[in-house]
């Protein structure tokens, strides 16, 4: 055969499958924000859903097609290993640049537009004169410019209760996936085992105590998405690393299942390197979290 | 699921030609197909997004109401700017880089195939997305007509501009603004794969020998580009997801009631934006660097210079993005460093045209086509170039912004540069890909009517701009009647001449379909160095470079 040892994968149809979902997610969702009906019938919430069912199955479809060509041992070319490990790679700095964006909106609004609104910066900005003369800098706010318009949380989140105690699970995590990665090269399958359900377990624990910060924050606190600057930088930014901790631990779980299934060798294993990066990766934006968001 | 087994003769059929029919086009993960694709996508957005700026041009051929209301003027310019960009420019260069990245560094295949496959079927689901309201009000209108009344009340499409500045797109957005949210979301999703793909590719794919330094320009273009969309794409996910946010769950991202900024949009977006400018015309120098020493018959001129240039470019085109917000009060300070900032970028930019201008310089020169389209852009990107300078000046700029000065000065660098080293590209490698010359009568013809027209309509707008007049208004003071008609009439020869392009381009498809073999030599233009010319047969063949070829010093540059 003319081929070089590089894999080259046949013509599929997980990637239109994927698109056809996107499509009826993203027209689903922006119909169910508007209430859209059709003959009467609100069909954004169905077009949602089916939408979303349908990117579930394309993804499952997609990286079962992958893991199946890997146990062919297509995949196990140094060349398309390096592939695989870059594209992950890069994926991840893509990442971080959109959590770049929420971190600078966070520290535009700490840094000007507070500091502006409340005639800190410079005592004749109309907008402080005109509009909202009462209003005063101050990290967390606890009152806006239009305190009509956006109702203030009654008190700020503490940094050290839950989300201390979360840094110390999240970092945790880190170290015992570490655990199973050493396991996996040394072949000790039994630790392996073991450090990475603990991982998952810490992820879980992780997701709970968020959940738990949540329901004090809406109930007790009064902090909410429309509590102005301070609760829409709070909860975007720890909402979206939720997201990205909800699906590191899935991912993790699917590791795990395929460790089970004896999928990994010390020499052939990107898939849990990827996770294990990736993990890293929502790691290291909890600590900027931690200190950028509850603590200074 | 007999998969292995599936694999294994699919493994074999992989040595002949592509699919049959649809599915071929559908599920391909050939860089060819893709590249085509792209392509395609991109022939058919320009000729949508034409129409839009030929609506707008007619519109202002006299003060007045013309023909459209004030409404649907402003979604014109708006939707024009917007698939320009996203729908006709990138995916151009794209194609570009899915044909010609694998072939030039000496690789089977782009490194991702199936997720490259994903790149481009992103595309046309989120360009539905966009322009679904406009369809809906035109199925409106015509519906209308008849006595009918469709979609009645359904709403105005995007009417903000292409910057979607807040709060006209969060507070007094239209309903629409939400499909263009999640359609950028999924353009966003869709650049980003494609730029990890072409990265990997070039880090890991190359042949043995295929030095950093031995890289065709093109290839270097491509990678600093892609690093670009890595690092901005994802902003500008951000800042639709905020957007939307602040649309429907009263978040206050843009909102200073509730202690956020609309200027905070501002930031984000130009932080994206600026850079975005270097994703639109990056890959295009690359085409530009390899016609030019085509056709000069000479080695590009300081090579490593171009390569340390569009590095440079790239780089400061991330620290410059404020000198779009010189009147938004921002403080001295930050004026005159993004000025300066801006200003340094015209250093290795002049590098690139001096580089261009020395490669020419005492070469064999043949005017070609592609040839001739290189040095129009040479010429009038140059131009384009200039204006930026003006307006990088920030107390100038407080009289420009907003005029239609800046719209001559981004329609030089888009239109006479980048759009015209796409037809430049086009023009090169069109006999490579498909086995037939096209007529080059017809493409000089293309050529002149091009460039006279482009200049026909976009050099009157510095004078009106200069004068005065602001952009993305529907009217305008009586004085300016004149250059605004001699615009219009540019436009619609700029648009008809058009036409021509898409005929060439069929007629080489059809040739190529019909298996014409005019038995054209491997290396077309008789002056091509990189691997497509000198390593592969004409037309190329489904694919290319099974076995890995070994790469000398003499390859390249
Ligand atoms: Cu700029």
């Amino acid at each position: 055969m003319a081929h070089g040892t590089y894999y080259l994968p046949q013509p599929s149809n997980w990637p239109l499958k994927g698109s056809i979902a996107l499509f009826l997610t993203t027209f689903g969702g922006a119909n169910w924000l508007h209430h859209s009906t059709f003959f009467g019938l609100e069909f954004g919430p169905y077009l949602f859903v089916l939408g979303l069912a349908m990117v579930f199955y394309m993804m499952f479809g997609w990286f079962g097609t992958v893991i199946r060509e890997n146990r062919a041992g297509l995949l196990s070319d140094k060349q398309v290993d390096h592939s695989f490990r870059w594209g992950m790679a890069w994926f991840i700095f893509s990442e971080v640049m959109f959590f770049g964006a929420f971190f600078a909106a966070l520290f535009y609004a700490r840094l000007i537009s507070v500091p502006v609104l409340s005639g800190e910066q410079a005592h004749y900005y109309l907008t402080h004169l005109i509009f909202w003369p009462d209003f005063k800098d101050q990290w967390p706010i606890l009152a806006n410019p239009n305190p009509a318009a956006f109702i203030a949380p009654k008190s700020v989140m503490e940094a050290w209760g839950i989300p201390a105690v979360n840094t110390l699970i999240l970092l945790s995590s880190g170290a015992t996936i570490t655990v199973a990665h050493w396991a996996l090269l040394k072949d000790k399958r039994p630790l392996m085992l073991v450090a990475q359900s603990i991982t998952i377990l810490l992820g879980i624990i992780f997701l709970s105590m968020q959940a738990r910060e949540y329901t004090i924050a809406y109930m007790e606190k009064g902090l909410t998405l429309a509590s102005g600057i301070y609760g829409t930088t709070f909860f975007m930014l720890t909402g979206f690393h939720a997201l990205h901790v909800t699906i590191g631990t899935i991912g993790l779980c699917v590791i795990l299942y395929r460790m089970f299934r004896r999928d990994f060798s010390p020499t052939n294993h990107f898939a849990f390197e990827a996770i294990a990066w990736y993990w890293h990766f929502v790691d290291v934006v909890w600590l900027f979290l931690f200190i950028l968001v509850y603590w200074l | 699921m007999n998969l292995t087994d599936d694999m294994a003769t699919a493994h074999d059929h992989a040595d002949h030609g592509p699919a049959k029919g649809l599915k071929r086009w559908l599920f391909t993960t050939n860089h060819k197909d893709i590249g085509t694709l792209y392509l395609l996508l991109s022939l058919t957005m320009f000729f949508v997004a034409g129409i839009m700026a030929l609506v707008v041009r007619i519109e202002l051929f006299e003060p007045g109401k013309v023909w459209v209301t004030p409404e649907f003027f402003n979604q014109m310019t708006t939707l024009h700017g917007l698939i320009m960009v996203f729908g006709v420019i990138m995916p151009a260069m794209a194609g570009f880089a899915n044909w010609m990245i694998p072939m030039m560094v000496g690789a089977p295949d782009m490194a991702l195939p199936r997720l490259n496959n994903w790149s481009f079927w992103l595309l046309p689901f989120a360009f539905l997305l966009l322009s679904l309201p406009l369809l809906r009000e035109l199925v409106g209108m015509a519906s209308h007509l008849i006595g009918l009344n469709l979609f009645a009340g359904a709403g105005a499409a995007p009417d903000y501009g292409w910057t979607f500045y807040a709060p006209l797109s969060t507070t007094y957005g239209p309903d629409s603004t939400d499909y263009m949210i999640f359609a950028i979301h999924m353009m966003g999703i869709s650049s980003i794969l494609a730029a990890i793909n072409i990265v990997v590719t070039i880090f890991n794919m190359r042949a043995p020998g295929m030095t950093w330094m031995r890289l065709p320009m093109f290839v270097w273009g491509w990678l600093v580009t892609a690093f670009l969309l890595l690092a901005v794409m994802p902003v500008l996910a951000g800042c639709v997801t905020m957007m939307l946010m602040d649309r429907h769950f009263h978040t206050a991202f843009f909102e200073a009631a509730g202690g956020g900024d609309p200027i905070l949009f501002q930031h984000i977006f130009w932080f994206f934006g600026h850079p975005e400018v270097y994703i639109l015309i990056l890959p295009g120098f690359g085409i530009i660097s390899e016609v030019v020493q085509t056709f000069s018959r000479k080695r590009l001129f300081g090579y490593s210079f171009m390569v340390a240039a569009t590095i440079t470019i790239a780089f400061l085109g991330y620290i410059v993005w404020m000198h779009h917000m010189f009147t938004t009060g921002a403080p001295y300070a930050a004026q005159l460093f993004f000025m300066y900032a801006t200003m340094l970028i015209a250093v290795p930019t002049g590098v690139k045209v001096f580089n261009w201008v020395t490669t020419i310089f005492k070469g064999e020169l043949t005017f070609e086509t592609p040839m001739l389209f290189a040095l129009g852009f040479l010429v009038m990107f140059t131009i384009g170039g200039f204006s930026g300078v003006m307006l990088a000046i920030a107390p100038a700029d407080y009289q420009y912004r907003g005029s239609y000065f800046v719209v001559a000065h981004f329609h030089y660098v888009l239109v006479s540069g980048s759009l015209f080293a796409i037809f430049a590209g086009v023009y090169f490698w069109l006999p490579k890909w498909t086995g037939h010359m096209y007529n080059e009568t017809l493409g000089k013809w293309h050529f002149w009517l091009s460039a006279i027209s482009m200049n026909l309509t976009f050099f009157p707008m510095h004078f009106v701009g200069l004068a005065g007049m602001p952009r993305r208004i529907p009217d305008y003071a009586l004085q300016f009647t004149n250059f605004n008609q001699i615009a219009t009439v540019g436009a619609v020869i700029f648009g008809l001449s058009q036409l021509l392009f898409l005929a060439i381009v069929i007629r080489s498809c059809q040739k190529h379909k019909a298996g014409v073999n005019e038995h054209l030599p491997d290396n077309v233009w008789d002056g091509g160095r990189s691997l497509e010319w000198t390593r592969l047969p004409t037309p190329v063949p489904y694919h290319t470079f099974e076995t890995v070829p070994e790469i000398g010093p003499n390859d390249t540059h």
